[in-house]
């Protein structure tokens, strides 16, 4: 407990003065941490921080909290909820050791699901820093998390998506337009979530009715969601709206979550007033979180962290709820948190593994800004290498633009070609329906279908009427 | 594939629906059409401002040149707090008021919306502004709108108009905004500003901006304030209601500074 780490390699001793610095600097170079001033200043310090984290025991993580507990909520629910059982398997390991013993084969889905209760964010974050990308995929590829509302998700050879479609005035005709295009392309099994452009209870109430119109019309077993504050969302469930998921926007400490307007509390009142309604048929995960890094940091509210370990904490925020969908948006904040498509990839990859270690049932908003180095080529990488590692879903818009936050994602025709050469199918609810509808083939894969097909005259001859 | 239901879908949405496939892709035509979106977009991001040609069009009227402390385009990307500050020695440019009001044009994320609207909103404000002291304009480079709080400060200006390339999206890469601040000082919030965003083609006309513009100037320079304050008092659609820097809040986890 002697405050301090020191590595030394050829001579050189680095000193790393505490735990947080020590994690900061065991992370891949990053705009953000650079921003925030707790970058490594050399990538020979960089390697060095990671030898010297390698050696410190998992048990200094539950020791020493990088946030006091006194200070921060988020640091209160991870040491309250901490599974000491759970985590006697993996006690007496070091991080360097427990990233071997989560490489071997005998670390198969049920011991990690059995971990996962045992492990906090600091210490995936930590192994995460020691993991190479193709690390990142193999160990997350292994971990199960299923949930379900009205459709499951997170099955083995599945791979659901959220249909996204947005529209700056928030038009109800345009949404049930983008939502028609991308149901002919099998997209929306894990939600068809709208980002609303106005957050008042009156917009909230009319998306949610007009989704849920549509959904019963053609007898769709999925969910919807209008992404507004959580308090909007209760309201509109105090009006009597057909809300399925309360959506939030979370972050990993006290401090950011204020700035989000949200606390514990209200994310557990939120919960009660969705499960009240009853609405789900195959699972009662009623909860939508989204994350990414950076937002501790724009908030100043990163506590000298770096982002990536604090975006690590924000999922035990999010596993207290049981969710059924949880995606960081990894490259929407922009190029002075992650600057490139290398840091957008990796960090995309470390989000879903660190979630995913920790049983959060992770999908990812694969997409990136204007003013960040990267482009569509990166984005159909990184899709690819989500896909690998068996996120549970990917976000589409039409054509992969999205007008309404000026920020590219993935298109439906992405999400389509990844199902199509992975073999990875919808949601089993989804699919069938799909089945139903005329959508897929004898193989199970959705054709290019004519405007004059019978189930593309039906959705959009019934759905534009709706 | 262009056929009646695909045209129902495309009438009822600007987004990018019923693009048609080829096997599980993108017919060529719809790949290259988003290729180009995008590429005007970055190249909105990565030009460089033509200072000397906006210093030209706002002639006769006095100009400044001043720079930031971020040096290049990929250090003001990665680093927004170098872009708040004025480089070292820059301030000594700046001539003391007591000024109402300064204009400051930063290149901030669009060269392309700073290039083809800046001016015209500063000559169609100042049209506007009868009777008040208005300083040289400002032309300030790799900058953020935070930069219009040091020149404000520096000049002794009560108030500061920042114009500003916003952060292109693919519809609009051209889009200006204008950020005003009353008793600029380092260290204001973004909450103390008023914020007229989209000002291009499709948009805001130069025009129309200038009224909102003047307005609020002359309201700021009346009651005292700028931000959350001033926009309580605004009648009906004198201001844009609704601002994607503070929208995207509410749904991506992200800082309020997009646009920036």
């Amino acid at each position: 407990m002697t405050g301090g780490f020191r590595s030394r390699h050829r001579g050189e001793t680095h000193v790393f003065d505490d735990l947080k610095t020590l994690l900061a600097c065991a992370s891949p170079r990053r705009s953000g941490d650079e921003l925030a001033g707790v970058a490594a200043d050399s990538a020979a310090r960089r390697v060095a921080a990671r030898m010297a984290l390698a050696d410190v025991p998992l048990q200094r993580f539950l020791d020493e909290p990088l946030i006091p507990y006194e200070d921060d909520e988020v640091t209160r629910l991870i040491l309250d909820s901490h599974d000491a059982a759970a985590f006697a398997a993996v006690a007496s390991l070091t991080v360097g050791e427990l990233r071997e013993s989560l490489m071997s084969w005998e670390a198969d889905a049920d011991r990690l699901a059995a971990l996962a209760p045992g492990l906090t964010p600091e210490m995936v974050a930590a192994v995460s820093k020691l993991c190479g990308n193709g690390d990142l995929i193999a160990i997350a590829a292994k971990c199960r998390v299923v949930t379900g509302f009205r459709s499951t998700i997170g099955l083995p050879g599945r791979l659901s998506s959220r249909l996204q479609p947005n529209d700056p005035t928030d038009d109800p005709m345009a949404i049930a337009a983008g939502t028609l295009d991308g149901l002919l392309f099998g997209m929306g099994d894990a939600v068809i979530g709208i980002n609303p452009a106005t957050d008042n209870v009156e917009a909230c109430i009319r998306l949610l009715t007009m989704l849920d119109e549509l959904r019963l019309k053609f007898e769709v077993p999925t969910q919807s969601c209008v992404l507004s504050h959580v308090t909007t969302s209760i309201q509109a469930i105090e009006q009597g709206a057909p809300l399925d998921l309360v959506f939030q926007s979370i972050a990993g400490t006290e401090a950011a979550n204020a700035g989000f307007g949200v606390t514990l509390a209200l994310l557990g009142e939120a919960q009660e007033a969705a499960l009240s309604l009853k609405r789900g048929t195959v699972g009662s995960n009623v909860m939508y979180f989204e994350t990414g890094q950076g937002a501790a940091l724009s908030a100043e509210a990163h506590h000298g962290l770096d982002q990536q370990t604090v975006e690590a904490r924000a999922y035990a925020v999010a596993r207290a709820f049981s969710p059924l969908l949880v995606n960081t948006v990894v490259g929407f904040i922009g190029p002075e948190y992650l600057y490139d498509a290398k840091e957008i990839i990796r960090a995309g990859l470390e989000d879903h593994f660190c979630a995913k270690l920790l049983g959060v049932p992770m999908g990812c908003d694969v997409c990136y800004t204007n003013h960040a180095e990267a482009d569509q080529d990166d984005m159909d990488d990184l899709a690819l290498l989500l896909a690998a590692a068996n996120v549970n879903f990917l976000i589409a818009v039409p054509g992969a633009d999205d007008i309404m936050l000026n920020y590219q994602s993935l298109s439906h025709h992405d999400v389509m070609r990844l199902r199509h050469l992975l073999g990875r199918r919808p949601a089993p609810e989804f699919e069938a329906w799909l089945a139903r509808m005329g959508l897929l083939d004898e193989s199970g894969r959705v054709p290019p279908l004519p405007g004059s097909a019978p189930a593309v005259t039906r959705l959009i001859g019934q759905g534009a009427r709706a | 594939m262009r056929d009646d239901a695909f045209d129902r879908l495309r009438r009822m949405t600007r987004a990018r629906v019923a693009l048609g496939r080829s096997g599980d892709g993108l017919p060529t035509k719809a790949k290259l059409e988003f290729q180009m979106a995008h590429a005007l977009a970055r190249d909105a991001v990565w030009g460089k401002v033509n200072f000397e040609s906006i210093a030209a069009a706002l002639a006769p009227r006095e100009v400044i040149h001043v720079a930031s402390a971020a040096a290049d385009r990929a250090i003001y990307l990665r680093r927004p707090d170098l872009g708040r500050r004025l480089a070292e020695g820059e301030a000594a440019k700046l001539p003391p008021g007591p000024f109402d009001l300064v204009f400051v044009i930063a290149d901030g994320l669009s060269a392309d919306a700073v290039e083809g609207h800046a001016a015209n909103v500063v000559i169609a404000t100042e049209a506007r502004l009868a009777g008040l002291t208005i300083a040289p304009v400002v032309l300030a480079s790799q900058a953020r709108v935070a930069l219009g709080d040091d020149v404000g400060a520096t000049m002794g200006a009560r108030l500061v108009a920042v114009l500003i390339g916003e952060r292109p999206g693919l519809s609009a890469a051209d889009s200006l905004g204008a950020y005003l601040s009353f008793n600029p000082a380092p260290g204001l919030r973004d909450s103390a500003r008023n914020c007229i965003s989209n000002i291009h083609g499709h948009g805001l006309t130069p025009e129309r901006a200038a009224d909102k513009l003047a307005w609020l100037v002359r309201e700021a320079l009346r009651i005292g304030v700028t931000g959350i304050g001033l926009k309580e008092a605004a009648p009906d659609g004198a201001i844009e209601t609704t601002q994607p820097t503070t929208q995207i809040t509410h749904h991506k986890p992200t800082g309020a500074r997009a646009h920036e």
